[in-house]
């Protein structure tokens, strides 16, 4: 009922949808049940790659959001993603107990290389996986809280929000770079063995963190699209194109924008939490400035305001990614950047806009109504107001 | 229409008198705005110099004056978007407005129509009255709102007045320009304010459209206060019964149109041109 009413005139969406969920068989019954030797096997490489791109496309999805419901240009929602994978990473260095190099059942590798001795607090709890699942959303979320209350109450948007999103999460790199934080510094988190019980190289477990990603997509997706066909998504779409009226209608702007932000971010940091333990690390280059405008390029390259083309964009720009740096390594920032242009120029709709185009072939086109009359203005005049 | 002014004033009934909402202005003394010695200086420029203004309860004024005269920025000050140096602003004799949030203004006591039309364009026509219509702003209660009944009978009332109602379903985008400027007064006459400040309302309108939207201004007089910033003379001569000349940031000249066309200072500020001659 409830996924009827939000995938209605959302035909892309459903179908964006329902390839994620027979992808998700597909490559589940490929891994674990078809043998090595068929055809049809699908290796553990391809389902951690998939499922990377996954919660690549969660990414995504939490960007479109705030950028195209919103206006909200953040080049810095790497941040919220890397934050939840720190969560992440947290637990699973708890989880690894006494099986370091050093042996040490309480303190991870890194602080017994230190000569820290005790846990630091802001680590205690983090051996519960329901503690670090809070933390995942609750850190981000409160950041992007507390940036977002101090951005949009100074009115800071556009191209400045934008700059100092990437001011964010360069401090934040910075920050985790250093190994007094108690992040394991240059390093990161990393060496993780079990998570939940489970052998994390175990190919049931890789397939079951693929199957999560999938469902956390769909899920966010979801969540997004409920918020946008609220009132609250018009007043956000009033908000993005005309900002000065939605003031004055009276909608306190910044608690919108704030909302919003806050829910995007905490989308970026799931994403960033199933990403850690299927790429097996998380180091401060997740918090790199260039990570967040690729995110982006995933965005506009898949159709800004949409909410599905930024998956499509997802898969597309990160699989291309994968062929070419294997092919020829050198070669991707100039075709990241070729693509950028390409798709600014010739699809500022995204890749999205070439199915619109195909279906407007095949359908005749509504033809614009014909213009009313000029207002009617009703002769009798407006009883005063019974005030006073 | 009709019914749009009553919904919104009805509830409290006869305790109005004694008991005032919390926005609602006491007018008692026939006064609904009152500004006094209102200063607003961008680095050592006065766009607004000890200016005094008084609008009466349901009254339609007019406000002329040359480029930078400080009529927008007046309109700034009242609708809470620019906070003054120096004086108070009044919203009937109750209301300090300079201490007041400009989206707490904007709900049911001052609407605002920009210079240039602006409407959310993305949305349909429909959809631009519904956001506009008075009720909570919170972001919480818009998660969760559903569009009811009462809400789409008042979205008929006001798509009837402005004579959009078949387009209801569009995006404001495909508008016509004299269009988008009536959805915008439409949009405010769902927000119910007690005044409606409209920039220009007739810049770029054909001359039927100019007669119509005359007509639709004068009509709602009486029921809120209408104050109408214009250049176009002709479309002054049209609907005010009292106008106010702005100059320098302060109010050179106050009264009928044929009182203010007379009056020397007026005639020179304009340069020897007689502002009105047509």
């Amino acid at each position: 009922m409830l996924l009827k009413k939000l995938l209605n005139h959302d035909r892309g969406g459903a179908l964006v949808l329902l390839a994620i969920v027979l992808m998700l068989i597909w490559v589940s019954i490929g891994n674990l049940i078809i043998p090595e030797t068929s055809a049809w096997h699908v290796p553990t490489y391809t389902v951690a790659l998939l499922g990377k791109f996954l919660t690549y496309a969660l990414l995504a999805v939490s960007i479109d959001l705030i950028w195209g419901y919103a206006g909200i240009l953040s080049l810095g929602h790497g941040a919220f993603f890397a934050l939840g994978g720190y969560g992440m990473g947290m637990y699973l260095m708890r989880q690894i107990g006494d099986r370091g190099q050093y042996g040490n059942p309480d303190l991870p590798d890194f602080m017994v290389f230190l000569n820290w001795h005790a846990l630091p607090w802001y680590w205690q709890g983090f051996e519960h996986f329901w503690f670090a699942a809070l933390m995942i959303l609750l850190v981000p979320g409160l950041l992007a809280g507390l940036f977002g209350w101090l951005a949009f109450r100074s009115k800071v948007s556009g191209v400045y929000f934008a700059i100092i999103t990437q001011a964010l999460t360069y401090a934040l790199m910075l920050a985790f770079f250093r190994n007094e934080m108690g992040f394991g510094g240059n390093n990161g988190l990393t060496d993780f063995k079990e998570i939940l019980g489970f052998s994390i190289t175990d190919n049931g477990t890789r397939v079951g963190l693929f199957v999560a990603s999938g469902i956390a997509l769909i899920l966010g997706y979801l969540i997004a699209r409920m918020v946008v066909q609220s009132r609250f998504g018009r007043v956000l779409v009033a908000i993005r194109d005309a900002e000065p009226r939605a003031r004055a209608t009276g909608y306190p702007v910044a608690q919108y924008k704030l909302v919003v932000f806050v829910i995007s971010a905490m989308l970026a940091a799931v994403a960033g939490a199933l990403y850690v333990p299927q790429v097996g690390i998380i180091n401060p280059g997740e918090f790199s400035p260039l990570s967040s405008i690729e995110a982006v390029a995933w965005v506009a390259t898949g159709g800004r305001g949409s909410l599905f083309g930024p998956i499509i964009g997802a898969f597309a720009v990160n699989y291309s990614k994968t062929e070419l740096t294997t092919i020829a390594p050198d070669l991707w920032p100039f075709f990241l950047g070729g693509l950028f242009i390409l798709v600014t120029v010739f699809l500022p709709k995204g890749l999205i806009s070439l199915f619109a185009r195909f279906k407007a072939k095949n359908e005749p086109a509504l033809l614009p109504d014909p213009l009313p009359d000029a207002p009617k203005v009703d002769a009798q005049k407006s009883k005063p107001e019974a005030s006073v | 229409m009709m019914a749009l002014s009553e919904n919104d004033t009805h509830g409290l009934g006869g305790e109005r008198i004694t008991h005032l909402a919390p926005n609602e202005p006491d007018v008692s003394h026939g006064t609904i705005l009152y500004l006094e010695d209102v200063t607003l200086s961008f680095d050592g420029f006065k766009a607004l110099n000890k200016l005094n203004l008084t609008l009466d309860n349901g009254e339609l004024r007019c406000i002329i004056g040359p480029n930078g005269a400080g009529k927008s920025t007046l309109m700034d000050v009242i609708t809470g978007r620019r906070r003054p140096q120096e004086g108070r602003v009044f919203f009937g004799q109750n209301i300090d407005l300079l201490k007041r949030p400009e989206h707490e203004i904007a709900s049911g006591m001052v609407g605002r129509k920009f210079q240039r039309p602006t409407v959310f364009e993305a949305l349909t026509i429909g959809e631009n009255i519904e956001l506009t219509l008075t009720g909570s702003r919170s972001p919480w209660r818009m998660l969760r709102a559903r569009s009811t009944a009462l809400e789409q009978a008042r979205i008929d009332d006001v798509l009837t007045t402005i004579g959009l109602n078949q387009l209801r379903h569009r995006p404001a985008g495909v508008l016509s320009h004299g269009q988008k400027q009536w959805l915008e007064i439409g949009m405010l006459l769902a927000q119910n304010p007690r005044i409606l400040l409209v920039d220009e309302p007739v810049a770029g309108m054909t001359g039927e459209e100019v007669a119509r939207t005359a007509e639709l201004l004068v009509s709602l007089a009486g029921s809120r206060t209408v104050v109408v910033v214009e250049h176009d003379m002709a479309f002054v001569r049209k609907i005010a019964k009292k106008v106010t000349v702005l100059h320098q940031g302060s109010v050179l000249a106050e009264g009928s149109l044929s009182a203010v066309q007379a009056n020397p200072k007026v005639i020179e500020v304009y340069l020897g041109e007689t502002p009105c001659s047509n």
